[in-house]
């Protein structure tokens, strides 16, 4: 019964896995103190060698994982081996593009692909914006008292109904420059608020896009809203001219978070053959993209806001400003730009 | 810690129920585990620290700037500090996210990274959506919650606070700890873990240590061999010498008398040499139940 397995001499012997462990531990090692380097941004300072050295290590430290989990029963090990490959996995294998990398690809190619791909939903968000500004220009036509339900105080600024003639054309042309410190705050903030609107609308996508049609609508009917007023009083060219030399960037930039928003929504509602999971992260992902542009845009037109507008202040040069953007963005997304790589 | 070297096994007991297959394409599952909400949550209030601990300090200097009155206008501070506040809320995550290290200065303190679902690469358009989807996750009820006193403004505020109860716990709600923003970009947030080159146990000692008979090191399986190995890097006293009671009873010890510690590491050394060599023939014994 007692028959002795592990005699004296035997005994003395090192365990393989313990060999195993001892002639790659200085590997693992210097596998361990790169990517400490790395990990801390500091990867510049290593030298071209140790760049080279990090793949090659980190293949020999997942085969051996393989090995110690099929061969060595020192769980320290093993999970040792876990945490260094898992560390090397995201070096070797993750986005190494730096910030200015990745944005210099996004603007030549992946956003306007992005958002060709969105023509669809582009067409709709556009069509229930119109639909918004049809409806409440219709509204504060036949009655003026609608117009405040369309316009928040905050937004409008006294450019309300009973506002006479002269002051709405005052508020179109910066003519005293007495009021330009309060103007270009009212720029800022109010491209903050855009921004954020937009924001918003591409985020609700998610409950099947309704939410994000309900502020398309919003939107347009805030338009509509201001042209009826301004119409009213004759002003509507002039209104215009300042609505759109940034207005065509701006309502274009909310159009395409609308249809981000939107293809979010449909992607969750009508899966097709993927999982309503799959479908989702997948929208989500190509949406995310033209989104990434979206706050550009609204830096633009808030740019164009503040100076554009208060520099030029001929109603002709502002419509030939606002043509040319209209130019510019139907040449930029137009464009072809090859199949996604 | 000892009771798992006498009572039967669980299913999936010991297993934490956070790891999640990831298969590099050599082949290897690195088997990932995941944050937990609590170390979520830590992060998120860490960055909303620095957030708000950098929003103060431009707000001082705006201040200072107003008061000093070195600018004649007193729009600049002012658009100076709507435009950083709104580039703090829009995109403090995502530019630290896009950075190689994919975290921002609170996961990494709570050695978090994000990382994509599917194994491959963290693409911008991923980092994007889940960082755009705060907006409505978190900052929207924030904001909804401050919106005033008037009795309107009292339930729009209620409902943010539904809102947001929705949105901060739906990680809870799934298995794999996704927030509504994880689900839509296809990402998750995965532990990057940190471990130091523990030293190997199953060295062998200057001498030869005590003998066990065959029978004797059939008494456990795998998974008593690692329960042993914590016992022994623990090292605490008492549970070394329970631990060493245990097995002396167990294996009917009746060779030389030696300290627990010690006999605990011959123990070891024996027992895990005869489960590997077994390994090297294909055969794994999981626990003392296997045969």
């Amino acid at each position: 019964m007692s028959d002795i397995v592990n005699d004296a001499p035997l005994r003395d012997i090192p365990l393989r896995s313990n060999r195993f462990r001892r002639e790659r531990e200085a590997e693992w090692q210097r596998l361990e103190s790169l990517l400490k380097l790395a990990e801390a941004g500091r990867w510049r300072r290593l030298s071209d060698d140790d760049l080279l050295a990090i793949p090659v290590l980190y293949r020999s430290a997942i085969s051996a994982l393989s090995i110690a989990r099929a061969t060595s029963l020192d769980q320290g090990l093993v999970r040792y081996l876990e945490a260094l490959c898992t560390r090397a996995y995201f070096f070797v294998y993750g986005g190494r593009a730096s910030l200015g990398e990745r944005l210099g690809s996004f603007f030549a190619r992946g956003w306007a692909r992005a958002v060709q791909g969105l023509w669809r939903e582009l067409l709709a968000a556009f069509l229930v914006t119109l639909l918004g500004a049809v409806v409440a220009y219709a509204m504060v036509q036949a009655d003026p008292d609608w117009y405040r339900s369309f316009v928040p105080a905050g937004l409008s600024g006294g450019r309300d109904p009973e506002a006479t003639a002269q002051y709405l054309r005052s508020t179109l042309y910066d003519e005293g420059r007495n009021g330009g410190d309060a103007l270009s705050i009212f720029a800022t903030y109010l491209f903050t608020h855009n921004a954020r609107i937009a924001i918003m609308t591409f985020a609700l996508g998610f409950a099947f896009g309704v939410p994000t049609l309900l502020l398309l609508a919003y939107n347009g009917a805030m338009l509509g809203a201001m042209l009826a007023v301004f119409i009213r009083k004759d002003l509507g060219f002039e209104l215009g001219g300042w609505l759109m030399i940034h207005g065509v960037t701006e309502l274009l930039a909310i159009i395409l978070a609308g249809a981000a928003g939107l293809r979010i929504g449909l992607a969750v509602a009508f899966p097709g053959a993927d999982s309503r999971l799959a479908s989702a992260s997948l929208a989500g992902r190509q949406a995310a993209t033209a989104m990434g542009g979206v706050v550009v845009m609204l830096v633009l037109a808030g740019l164009l806001e503040g100076f554009g507008r208060q520099l030029i202040q001929g109603d002709l040069w502002r419509y030939a400003i606002a043509g040319s953007t209209a130019v510019f963005w139907a040449l930029y997304f137009g464009w072809p730009r090859g199949r996604a790589a | 810690m000892s009771a798992a070297l006498n009572t039967p096994p669980r299913r999936d007991a010991g297993e934490p129920g956070r790891i999640r297959r990831f298969v590099t394409p050599e082949g290897v599952d690195l088997r990932l585990t995941l944050g937990e909400a609590s170390e979520r949550a830590g992060a998120f209030l860490i960055d909303l620290s620095i957030m708000v601990a950098i929003l103060a300090a431009i707000t001082i200097l705006c201040w200072a700037m107003l008061a000093g009155n070195r600018f004649a206008d007193l729009s600049l501070p002012a658009i100076i500090w709507l435009l950083s506040f709104f580039l703090l809320r829009c995109f403090y995550f995502t530019v630290f996210e896009l950075r190689p290290s994919n975290a921002t200065p609170g996961k990494r303190l709570m050695g978090l990274r994000v990382a994509a679902r599917d194994g491959g690469r963290l693409g911008a358009d991923a980092i994007f959506a889940r960082n755009l989807v705060r907006e409505v996750e978190i900052f929207l009820p924030i904001t909804m919650f401050f919106a005033g006193n008037d009795p309107v403004s009292g339930w729009i505020a209620g409902a943010g606070l539904v809102w947001t109860g929705i949105f901060l716990f739906f990680p809870l709600f799934n298995r794999d700890r996704l927030r509504i923003g994880d689900l839509l970009a296809g990402t998750w947030v995965v532990k990057l873990p940190r471990r130091a080159l523990l030293a190997d146990l199953a060295t062998a000692p200057a001498g030869s240590g005590p003998a066990f008979t065959t029978e004797q090191l059939r008494a456990y399986g795998v998974k008593e061999l690692q329960v042993l190995e914590t016992v022994l890097r623990q090292n605490r006293e008492a549970t070394v010498r329970e631990v060493a009671e245990r097995i002396r009873r167990k294996i009917d010890w009746q060779g030389e008398s030696l300290a627990d510690g010690e006999f605990l590491r011959a123990y070891y050394l024996a027992l895990r040499r005869e489960l590997e060599g077994k390994l090297l023939f294909g055969k794994r014994r999981k626990d003392k139940h296997d045969q």
